[in-house]
């Protein structure tokens, strides 16, 4: 049980989500929770043989977890852990310092006789 | 793919290192270029808030160095991640002057820490967790009727 590399668990959830099918079970078990494969098969346009082949492969990733049970009647759900990791890095694409820093520069820069006077971008926001 | 941990950018500004301070660690400086509405209490372990126009969005900034007019950082969570989640990104501004003016830099880091409980659940998650939760729930209701 040695921990996984922050890296290849952020690989891993972006390599499922890169395929849709894995999307669309993924979503299926988010909207409803715990789901057998053969339940899954009814909700998805997607054969059942191929959401057994796409589950083994999700929970190999550690994204869905099977619950004990009997053959035919394994759950499967979610599990959030990876998808927090990965968010650290899309955090990290997403913080976006180069429009803040524009914008502190052009606050600066706007004439300090009228600050709340300051003409929106040209994209009208503010953002 | 590395998880990228640190961010760094340099900008030259026109304005010397004291304007800049202002507009860094002032309410109405943070409401005009980086919120749209900001509430500051300039100290270290001071807290700063900012909340934007046009979104849900808004965030608690927990000051860590208050050196006017040269440096100036703060802690606050990862974007996208509950309020509850431990992880929090260090974000630290350094002045220095420049001709007439200031060149400013930010660096923030601290994206790619992991806590250990994650990554234990990352591949061996709780199978019995929300299954638990949820009959604590249901034992909490009973109570309460």
């Amino acid at each position: 049980m040695s921990r996984p590399d922050p890296e290849a668990v952020a690989e891993a959830v972006f390599a499922a989500l890169a395929e849709p099918s894995r999307r669309s079970i993924l979503s299926a078990l988010a909207a409803r929770g715990p789901t057998t494969a053969t339940d899954l098969a009814g909700l998805l346009p997607i054969t059942r043989q191929a959401i057994t082949k796409h589950l083994e492969l999700l929970a190999a990733a550690g994204l869905v977890l099977a619950e004990p049970g009997e053959r035919r009647r394994i759950r499967y759900r979610v599990n959030a852990a990876p998808m927090a990791i990965a968010q650290s890095y899309l955090a990290a694409l997403a913080r976006d310092w180069d429009s803040k820093l524009t914008r502190l520069q052009r606050s600066l820069d706007a004439p300090a006789s009228q600050p709340e006077a300051a003409a929106p971008d040209s994209a009208g926001r503010c953002l | 793919m590395p998880i990228p941990d640190r961010i760094e950018r340099t900008i030259d500004l026109a304005q010397p290192p004291q304007r800049v301070w202002e507009a860094l660690t002032s309410a109405e400086g943070l409401a005009s270029w980086f919120g749209d509405r900001a509430t500051v209490d300039l100290r270290p372990g001071g807290t700063a808030y900012v909340e934007w126009d046009d979104e849900v969005h808004k965030a608690t900034m927990t000051i860590s160095v208050v050196e006017p007019p040269t440096r100036f950082a703060w802690t606050w969570g990862i974007q996208g991640l509950p309020a509850t989640d431990p992880r929090r990104t260090y974000v630290e501004f350094t002045l220095s002057p420049s001709g007439g003016g200031t060149r400013l830099t930010v660096v923030e880091s601290g994206f790619a820490q992991v806590p250990d409980e994650l990554l234990d659940t990352a591949y061996h998650g709780n199978v019995e967790g929300w299954r638990k939760e949820l009959a604590e729930l249901a034992d909490y209701l009973r109570v309460a009727a």
